[in-house]
């Protein structure tokens, strides 16, 4: 599904290496977990995965079902079937949550040559799915993120993935700021998308998202490498222990 | 104080190109408005007022000429049940227009002024008051020689909007015209202007509220690109008044539109809002004087530009609150979207507050699109040219919704799309 290999990128602006040599492979199906300190390079490779300006890739690639992701624009790559849960969700006054959405969903048909969704098809689908994250129709109306809490930031990201039924996900801290309840409903948004087609790469600092959302493999980043890989007791290991043991282990 | 020779000299060379009308009822009134406009002379560039906008072209004996656009787009509130009143090349078509009998309003044409109208305590009244402290002599001139326009008295609460539509034919008009609205107390209407109106377009519009009588006032300045327009706006409100007006400006070279409020009753509100949207050759101004001097009165400014290509904004905004006015609220914002590094927008926002019980405030912004929200959209896999749109069209929104009637907003955001989307080809 996802191949990055060798992947090394520093800032456009300065001379900053961030990666520095990321390999890592997540299979149809599979949920890969990120963990690592601060400055490991973890949001950095979710950046350059979904095209924001500011990185130069210095060597390596990242394919995206055999496609070279690091060659296509943006919308591209959404509509290839990449998705990035945001971090911190941008807030866009003026534009409507709903109308957000309905122009994602048939930019992305469109690109790939498929009918646009009608009105009445998009208004039942995102209905059930935003019933499933408690999302109300208030806030459907809203404009996009504005002045929506923390935790329901997180569920309009979720609920933009149910809509828009990506390939490869990557959930970029999705837990922080969040509260157990909130988590929780999160969690059980991106479970429910599991799927056999489906790849997840989970980045997170914390191994609580993990007892929602259980991996399959755990990669530990730091200093712009992944330095150990593993199943999820490597994510137990972390919570008990922190990071310095395994730092010294690999150093 | 004596005129420079210059600026009496292109005065009088203006006033020569033009011819008073005379006899009936507004002559007096044209005829002060004339001493008036002698007095103060035309603005050139060394104006304070006209810091940001050369008024040469406004001023000049000769209208340089402006070509009628060709276009199949459907003219603006064409669907809408409404009262048509039609100008060409500012001249009143009765044929065009409907018959303009509508219960709850009288209409008249100011070129048909007879000895004895409503309308004499009124024309040139409010211009005269809106003279002070600041001048504005193509207001006076407007009064002096206005060849046509309409009055109307707002006596109850007509069942649809007036509409004034304002048809350019030839490439040299030069027109003048001059409205008067009087609305009664608890009258009720909403006036609807558009059209770009002549190669250049000199208007005025004197609007009195009396107690308790509410206007919506919505125009749309027509898209020719060489037209130019000085237009001006005095309104006056009594006790519990609302004066509501927005102005979709789309193209055009020269446009400056003046707004001067007056509360004279308390409890009254006024809002004035505009967005234009420029690409090269443009060039737009507002200035806005809003004068509180009754109790508890609120007014709001909301001014958006989207500029683009060497386009140019201006915003001179005021708010005077004068020693009684006593919980006045008042609020100013004006911002500028500019596209590229090419446009400039220049702002000029201005409290001046006498009283010691008032919440007023200001501000004025100007940037690109916001590149987060750019990224955020295109991730979700919106192409960057409907992304930027998206952005552009929230951001001029929030101006539109100025507007009450929602079905009004529709239509207006529906222009600002559709310029949006020539200029993506």
């Amino acid at each position: 599904m996802l191949e990055i290999k060798n992947l090394h990128v520093k800032l456009e602006e300065e001379d900053k290496q961030i990666l520095k040599g990321v390999d890592l492979t997540v299979e149809a199906g599979k949920v890969h977990a990120i963990m690592g300190p601060n400055g490991s390079g973890k949001s950095t490779l979710s950046y350059v995965l979904s095209g924001r300006d500011g990185y130069e890739v210095t060597d390596g690639s990242a394919t995206l079902l055999g496609e070279d992701l690091l060659d296509m624009e943006v919308e591209e790559r959404a509509a290839a079937g990449l998705f990035l849960a945001f971090q911190y969700p941008v807030e866009i006054p003026g534009v409507g949550n709903m109308t957000f959405l309905r122009t994602a969903v048939n930019a992305q048909r469109k690109a790939r040559g498929q009918e646009e969704m009608s009105s009445a098809e998009f208004l039942k689908v995102i209905r059930a799915r935003a019933k499933d994250l408690k999302i109300d129709a208030e806030m459907l109306k809203r404009p996009v993120n504005v002045g929506f809490s923390g935790g329901e930031k997180k569920r309009n990201e979720i609920l933009q993935m149910a809509m828009l039924e990506p390939k490869m996900c990557i959930l970029d801290e999705t837990d922080s700021g969040l509260d157990v309840d909130a988590m929780k409903l999160v969690a059980d948004g991106v479970n429910a998308l599991r799927d056999e087609g489906r790849g997840f790469l989970v980045i997170t600092h914390y191994q609580r998202l993990l007892d929602h959302i259980k991996p399959d493999v755990v990669h530990i980043m730091a200093n712009g490498r992944i330095i150990k890989t593993g199943g999820p007791e490597l994510a137990l290991e972390v919570e008990q222990n922190g990071y310095a043991d395994i730092l010294e282990e690999v150093a | 104080m004596a005129l420079p020779q210059a600026k009496q000299d292109a005065t009088e060379a203006r006033i020569a190109a033009l011819s008073l009308p005379e006899g009936g009822w507004a002559e007096p009134a044209r005829r002060e408005a004339l001493a008036r406009l002698r007095a103060m002379g035309l603005p050139n560039a060394r104006d304070e007022y006209w810091k940001f906008t050369r008024p040469d072209t406004l001023v000049s004996a000769e209208a340089p000429a402006a070509r009628v656009l060709e276009t199949d787009e459907t003219p603006l509130f064409d669907s809408r049940d409404r009262l048509k009143l039609v100008f060409v090349d500012g001249v009143f078509s009765a044929e065009e227009s409907d018959d303009p009998s509508l219960e709850g309003v009288t209409i008249d044409r100011l070129a048909e002024a007879k000895d004895i109208h409503w309308a004499k305590d009124l024309y040139g009244v409010l211009e005269a008051r809106g003279q002070d402290p600041v001048a504005r002599p193509l207001a006076a001139l407007n009064t002096a020689f206005a060849t046509d326009g309409l009055l109307i008295h707002v006596t109850g609460k007509p069942s649809k909007p007036i509409s004034l539509i304002y048809r350019h034919v030839s490439d040299t008009s030069d027109a003048i015209l001059h409205h008067v609205i009087k609305v009664d107390a608890g009258a009720e209407a909403t006036i609807l202007e558009n059209g770009p109106a002549a190669a250049r377009f000199n208007k005025c519009m004197e609007v009195d509220l009396a107690e308790g009588g509410r206007l919506h006032h919505i125009r749309a300045q027509g898209r020719d690109h060489e037209r130019r327009a000085a237009t001006h706006v005095f309104a006056r409100l009594e006790k519990e008044s609302v004066f509501k007006s927005f102005t979709l400006s789309v193209n055009g070279a020269m446009t400056r539109n003046e707004v001067v409020v007056e509360f004279t009753g308390d409890d009254a509100v006024a809002h004035v809002a505009g967005a234009c949207m420029g690409d090269g050759d443009f060039h737009h101004d507002d200035t806005v004087f809003v004068t509180h001097d009754a109790v508890n009165c609120e007014s709001r400014q909301v001014f958006k530009k989207v500029l683009r290509n060497g386009a140019t904004g201006v915003f001179q905004g005021k708010i005077l609150v004068k020693p009684d006015a006593q919980k006045t609220d008042g609020y100013q914002i004006s911002q500028s979207l500019l596209l590229d590094e090419d446009s400039q927008f220049l702002a000029k926002p201005e409290l001046e507050i006498y009283a010691d019980d008032v919440a007023c405030s200001h501000g004025s912004t100007s940037g690109a699109i916001d590149e987060d929200g750019l990224f955020y959209l295109r991730a979700r896999g919106v192409p960057r040219g409907t992304a930027e749109d998206l952005l552009t069209i929230a951001f001029i929104a929030e101006a539109v919704q100025e507007v009450e009637d929602e079905s009004l907003q529709e239509d207006l955001v529906e222009r600002v799309a559709g310029w949006l989307a020539r200029r993506r080809g």
